[in-house]
């Protein structure tokens, strides 16, 4: 109980504290030390679960098993490394004049609350509760993504909000149906949008309802995922906004919405009993690692190269679930952490190399080894990771997918191989020409913040070396759930 | 309350949402849309009150009060100062193919009635046969908002939408529960206020309020 109040309260009082005096010299230290509290709460709550098991706590209105705990966990950390980069990274652009103290005190206050809405989301025990934190971790980010005042901040901010507005609102109308068959089996008023007590009775809901409802959840939720072909917001949205802001967007906020999807899915596989829900979200996760594996070679802009590969990973993940399966499942976990991990590392380093360079646009890139050794081995590090060279973590779990995949829906195999393998060869060369070569780059009047990125890229080389033995009793919990 | 009475108004309010839904689709002038948008959100109070007189339902009181102030009170009073400050009260958008839009309102409606149906014969409730109504509303917000070449419209369109989705939640289950209530209508109010600053930084960036300035982000050679 203390802990889940920690949690949720640690960053809703940052907020609060950062929208007084975010503009301070002060404030961006506080962030960090608010995310490191914030961390440890999560921290604290994980070992409880792990010793204690799964908890309901306040009248059953927040809910912790092992799958949401383990995402829990990995937010608050991303979060609170994020918030360490975003310190140095922030008052470089403060330097040079790009932001005013007034758009610094929004920007803290907002990276506060985001991780409040997040945290929330993921601990609610309600599913309407659900769909208002994912809305409010929108409204949240969205002001964050045209901060800079560019024309082309503003357009990518007023995409985000409209798409994912409209995409949200298709999922509270899924809410509203699944409420309409839960109200039937549990009798009106709280409880029947409690996920505990509707995973009891899971089997009794009403099975059309419940069909027709997971269309609108996945489409609602799976815009906010990024799947294809409604993940137009997602490269515009995070090439404009500021780099920590793209790190959480890509590593947190996907993850978050995806966990909503499987959340439903686990309903809907009981009330239906057949196999549909997870064919819907293979079909969507193929297309999208597909289409965003193809999209990449034609891209310029080095935060729209590593969006777009979100949403290819994001579309593994996706498939994975839909799959189903213990083995899968733990892979999609698996693959869940290493891609927040390595993803949010690289946007470490290409906002650092962005700034060195005073460009976005991958051709002014080059030879970032030379300037800053640190930044450009982190990148190619990075890259490695997420092309899923074999001992990172991404490996592992691209491996344990497509080896469950030649078993169990063998069609599909060589369509993910032919993408890993155009990803690959696309990402491979423009890195290599951004971090070898002649410079172009200056140094940074700040050292760059780059202890995040190795620390993300050891853990993610960890997890392909070995997986400690409770960590993996964890996933596969959790895996044993998600069914 | 007389319960085939109360039917009759549930259906006769359902049917003026309709309307109210096909007006703001072809209305040009952005006050008239504003008031438009402030009539829908009478008539869904008025509507949720006589549900909630008519099977004693306490907290529909309560979600009937709420809709009144955010969406009758609140929210057009902020579109309004909004319209003042931005100088386009008078503002008349052109709009192509009226005609055209409605006509394909109309399938929109023929779809929700068709999709509502399996859904509307599930429910218990006595307002169960407006369930093709509130999603024809959604629908038709969401061509609206296709439609539209202007921030403040599309927005207005936006907030259309969500009336369309509280509409169908009170017709099929009575109205969610209240604490899911209250967050949707946080969200709903932050995010008007969102949409607001977003209209000056637009104007202040573009010089106009067009969304066509808003499409030159693609993926660039």
């Amino acid at each position: 109980m203390t802990e889940v109040v920690l949690v949720l309260g640690v960053p809703l009082i940052g907020a609060l504290l950062q929208a007084l005096w975010g503009h301070r010299p002060f404030a961006a230290g506080v962030n960090v030390v608010t995310s490191l509290l914030t961390f440890l709460a999560s921290a604290a709550l994980t070992a409880r679960v792990v010793s204690l098991g799964p908890l309901t706590v306040m009248h059953e209105l927040f809910f912790v098993d092992a799958f949401n705990v383990f995402l829990v966990a990995l937010t608050a950390f991303v979060g609170f490394t994020t918030a360490i980069f975003s310190r140095v990274y922030m008052r470089i652009e403060q330097d040079r004049g790009k932001l005013s103290a007034g758009q610094l005190r929004l920007y803290h206050s907002m990276y506060q609350l985001f991780t409040f809405t997040m945290l929330l989301a993921l601990l609610t025990n309600n599913v309407g509760i659900l769909w208002v934190a994912m809305e409010a971790a929108t409204l949240a980010t969205v002001l964050l993504v045209s901060l800079y005042r560019t024309p082309a901040g503003i357009e990518a901010a007023w995409k985000y909000f409209i798409l994912c507005g409209v995409g949200i609102a298709q999922a509270l109308f899924g809410t509203i149906l699944l409420y309409l068959a839960a109200e039937k089996v549990l009798g009106a008023g709280g409880t029947a949008l409690l996920w505990t007590h509707l995973n009891e009775v899971k089997g009794q809901l009403e099975p059309t309802v419940l069909g027709i409802a997971f269309v609108f959840l996945l489409v609602g939720f799976g815009t906010k995922v990024g799947l294809v072909p409604l993940h137009n917001w997602l490269p515009d949205a995070h090439a404009e906004g500021p780099t920590p802001i793209s790190a959480v967007l890509s590593g947190l906020l996907l993850n978050v919405a995806l966990y909503a999807v499987v959340r439903n899915k686990v309903l809907v596989d009981g009330a239906l009993g057949t196999h549909v829900a997870g064919n819907l979200m293979m079909g969507f996760g193929l297309l999208s690692v597909v289409v965003a594996a193809f999209f990449l070679s034609r891209q310029k802009d080095v935060k729209r190269l590593f969006a777009y590969s979100s949403i290819e990973h994001m579309g593994i993940v996706t498939f994975a679930f839909g799959m189903g399966g213990p083995v899968a499942s733990f892979a999609g976990l698996l693959h869940m952490t290493a891609h927040s991990l390595t993803k949010s590392a690289i946007f470490f380093a290409v906002g650092h190399a962005a700034q060195k360079t005073g460009t976005q646009v991958i051709a002014d890139i080059r030879g970032l080894i030379q300037v800053s050794p640190a930044v450009g081995w982190g990148l190619m590090l990075g890259s490695i990771a997420i092309l899923g060279i074999p001992p990172f973590g991404v490996f592992a779990s691209e491996f344990l997918i497509l080896t469950t995949a030649m078993r169990e829906q063998p069609w599909a195999t060589p369509i993910l191989l032919v993408a890993l393998g155009v990803a690959f060869a696309v990402i491979f060369s423009k890195v290599q020409a951004m971090v070898f070569g002649e410079t172009n780059a200056r140094r940074l009047p700040h050292p760059p913040a780059l202890f995040p990125v190795f620390v993300h890229l050891l853990i993610v080389l960890l997890l392909g070396l070995y997986i400690p033995p409770y960590l993996a009793h964890w996933y596969r919990q959790a895996a044993a759930m998600i069914g | 309350m007389n319960i085939s009475f109360a039917n009759q108004m549930i259906n006769l309010l359902a049917a003026l949402l309709l309307l109210i839904a096909f007006a703001m689709l072809s209305q040009r002038r952005i006050l008239r849309l504003i008031h438009l948008f402030a009539a829908q959100g009478f008539v869904l109070s008025l509507n949720t009150a006589i549900v909630a007189a008519t099977i004693s339902q306490p907290h529909l009181y309560f979600s009937a009060l709420l809709t009144l102030l955010l969406k009758v009170l609140v929210l057009p009073w902020l579109l309004h100062r909004l319209i003042d400050r931005l100088n386009i009260r008078w503002d008349v958008e052109t709009l192509v193919n009226i005609p055209t839009t409605m006509l394909v309102g109309i399938v929109l409606v023929i779809i929700s009635f068709n999709l509502a149906l399996p859904i509307s014969q599930l429910a218990g409730t006595i307002t169960r046969s407006t369930l093709g109504i509130a999603m024809a509303s959604v629908l038709i917000s969401f061509l609206m908002m296709i439609t539209r070449r202007k921030a403040v419209p599309q927005v207005i369109g936006f907030l259309a939408m969500e009336n369309g989705l509280f509409f169908a939640a009170t017709s099929t289950t009575y109205g969610m529960p209240m604490v899911v209530e209250l967050g949707i209508a946080l969200d709903v109010l932050v995010g008007t206020f969102i949409f607001g600053i977003f209209f000056f930084q637009i104007r202040e960036t573009f010089d106009s309020l067009d969304i066509h300035h808003l499409e030159k982000l693609k993926d660039r050679e």
